[in-house]
């Protein structure tokens, strides 16, 4: 099952045209910049916007086609805005179960304690909506959101009205119910980080069209998109936790090119991990040094070559089969003779942890 | 007691026709408004032109052709004739159209101006927490726009306790039955009956004063209420 969606508007000065699939699992994310038409492809997925000869089927139901269009309050759907649209006339409790009430009991899987408790708002229910701060606000409609139990969850750039430390804390809970509900989430942004954090799946929008749609770690490593000229431009890869180091204080992380050091954390041994490596942060060698203070160190074998501008070029290799991106200076790539093919060794600075 | 039966019959024959338009407006006045606020027919201009008219058409004006429409002779007092039933020209009834048409700008204003400034997006956000549109109306719409039905229920009121060229033109100043305050005063001041004129004039002052001041101080409230 998946979900399908085509869409055509056209507006004087905009024309989306976009025929998607995605997952009906995990967090995909529309990325683009601003004006891109993510919102419109958004709110044409809730059913807020009608394209005349669209198409939309979510699972098994057809929401949209040339003989019908469901309207957005009979799709299964949740949606959360921008900037949180709490009802001023009701207090936290009373918006909670604003969409709630309105579910049959029998379609109700996601209770109010648990999407109170996900959100950790608890302590608001009988606050009115003036009394919370952005953060909060944009928690309660998120829980809102969840407490209809959705079959597809739509949030248009839901921290993008939030400073920086509240970002952080939403992002969490969002990670939260990334990990505990099984609810297919599609998610609007600008922000690399978010996407990184976040995505398992990834469009790529650009001027109202699809330029790029997979999966994430694959987008991020293809070197003809826009995302790897971008200064973040970076690998992600999947690891599992191997062993803690007590006496130097650090953690192991296995993945399938080799095993990678960060600072010790508490995380279980065996749990999955997401890990980002920042493509400036990855230097080559020819020879696996040992006299070194770098302590990720791994074979890998050039995969493409393409030059940034007249000083700089991006090498995407393969360890294993795991995509690494390591941008380095046109002159280390003559010097070490670098092409397709090529077996060298990778020496990682940072590694960061994502969950 | 200062008041003289028929001034009493004066001030309840008000307050009947007050609270009658009152509850006529807000039921018609409700859905035009909202209409005006959310259409996007490109025509609804020659509408609130035709509502706001009483703002700026002298009282008379409106009540003559009020009266020429509904007497036996007009269009619609004709066909009322016609069908056996008596002409609405100088009855209360007749008083409560001419009231009603009168007092529509100041129930239909303030009210297209709430729903204008709700916006779409919290029927938006209903819409995606499955309410139908009915539902959003009566649970959203409704509901924010509390600050709006009371300025509008107040004024709608106040102006048709205080309208003297419509009822007298189209109502004939028939004691007992279409005789209101402001009327009455008229004719006490006409024989100058000056100490009964002051008894109903002062009490109509206080009244509208104190309505006014309801209104404000309770949409202060309101908009405190709200973000």
């Amino acid at each position: 099952m998946s979900i399908e969606a085509r869409f055509r508007i056209d507006r004087k000065d905009f024309v989306l045209d976009v025929d998607l699939t995605l997952p009906d699992k995990g967090v995909s994310v529309i990325f683009g910049p601003s004006g891109c038409g993510k919102t419109t492809l958004l709110r044409s997925i809730s059913g807020l916007e009608h394209s005349p000869e669209g198409y939309l089927r979510v699972g098994d139901s057809v929401w949209q086609d040339s003989q019908q269009f469901v309207p957005t309050h009979k799709r299964p759907l949740a949606y959360v805005f921008q900037e949180a649209s709490l009802f001023a006339h009701l207090d936290v409790q009373a918006n909670l179960e604003y969409g709630m009430k309105r579910v049959p009991k029998a379609d109700r899987k996601v209770s109010l304690e648990t999407a109170v408790e996900l959100l950790g708002i608890g302590a608001l229910l009988k606050r009115k909506a003036n009394q919370l701060s952005g953060g909060e606000r944009q928690r309660v409609s998120i829980a809102r959101a969840l407490a209809v139990s959705p079959q597809l969850l739509l949030m248009d750039e839901p921290l993008a009205s939030l400073n920086l430390e509240r970002k952080q804390e939403i992002m969490q809970y969002l990670q939260s119910l990334h990990n505990e509900l099984d609810i297919p989430i599609i998610y609007v942004s600008h922000s690399l980080g978010e996407v990184a954090r976040l995505a398992d799946h990834m469009v790529l929008l650009d001027d109202g069209r699809v330029t790029a749609s997979g999966n994430v770690t694959e987008l991020f490593s293809r070197l003809d998109l826009p995302i790897a000229q971008s200064h973040k431009a970076a690998a992600f890869i999947q690891a599992t936790v191997a062993e803690h180091d007590e006496a130097f204080g650090l953690t192991y992380l296995d993945f399938a090119g080799g095993r990678l050091s960060v600072l010790q954390s508490n995380l279980a041994i065996g749990s999955t991990v997401k890990l980002r490596i920042v493509a400036r942060d990855v230097s080559l060698t020819l020879k696996h040094q040992t006299e070194t203070s770098i302590l990720n160190i791994f074979p890998v074998i050039v995969d493409e070559i393409i030059s940034e501008n007249h000083s700089q070029v991006m090498v995407k290799l393969m360890a294993n089969g795991v995509p690494i991106l390591s941008r380095l200076s046109l002159k280390s790539a003559t010097v070490m003779d670098l092409k397709p093919g090529k077996q060298v060794y990778a020496q990682v600075k940072t590694v960061a942890l994502l969950s | 007691m200062t008041l003289s039966d028929a001034d009493l019959t004066a001030l309840i024959i008000t307050l009947k026709l007050a609270c009658t338009t009152t509850a006529i407006l807000l039921l018609l006045g409700t859905p035009l408004a909202w209409w005006l606020a959310r259409t996007r027919w490109r025509f609804k201009f020659l509408i609130e032109a035709m509502v706001a008219l009483p703002l700026v058409l002298p009282p008379t004006v409106l009540g003559f052709y009020l009266l020429i429409t509904l007497g036996p002779h007009g269009a619609i007092g004709g066909l009322m004739d016609w069908l056996g039933m008596k002409p609405l020209a100088f009855t209360f009834s007749g008083l409560v159209i001419g009231s009603v048409i009168y007092s529509l700008p100041f129930v239909v204003q303030p009210l297209q101006g709430t729903f204008a400034s709700i916006g779409t997006r919290s029927l938006e956000v209903a819409s995606t927490l499955r309410a139908s549109p009915i539902d959003r109306f009566f649970t959203v719409e409704i509901p924010l726009a509390r600050s709006g039905f009371l300025t509008a229920a107040v004024l709608g009121f106040a102006h048709t306790v205080g309208e003297f060229g419509v009822v007298l033109m189209i109502g004939g100043n028939i004691p007992g039955q279409t005789q209101v305050v402001s009327i009455a005063i008229y004719d006490h001041v006409e024989v100058l009956e000056y100490s009964q004129a002051h008894w109903l004039s002062g009490g109509l002052l206080l009244a509208s004063f104190l309505m006014l001041m309801i209104v404000y101080a309770l949409n202060r409230r309101f908009l405190v209420a709200q973000p």
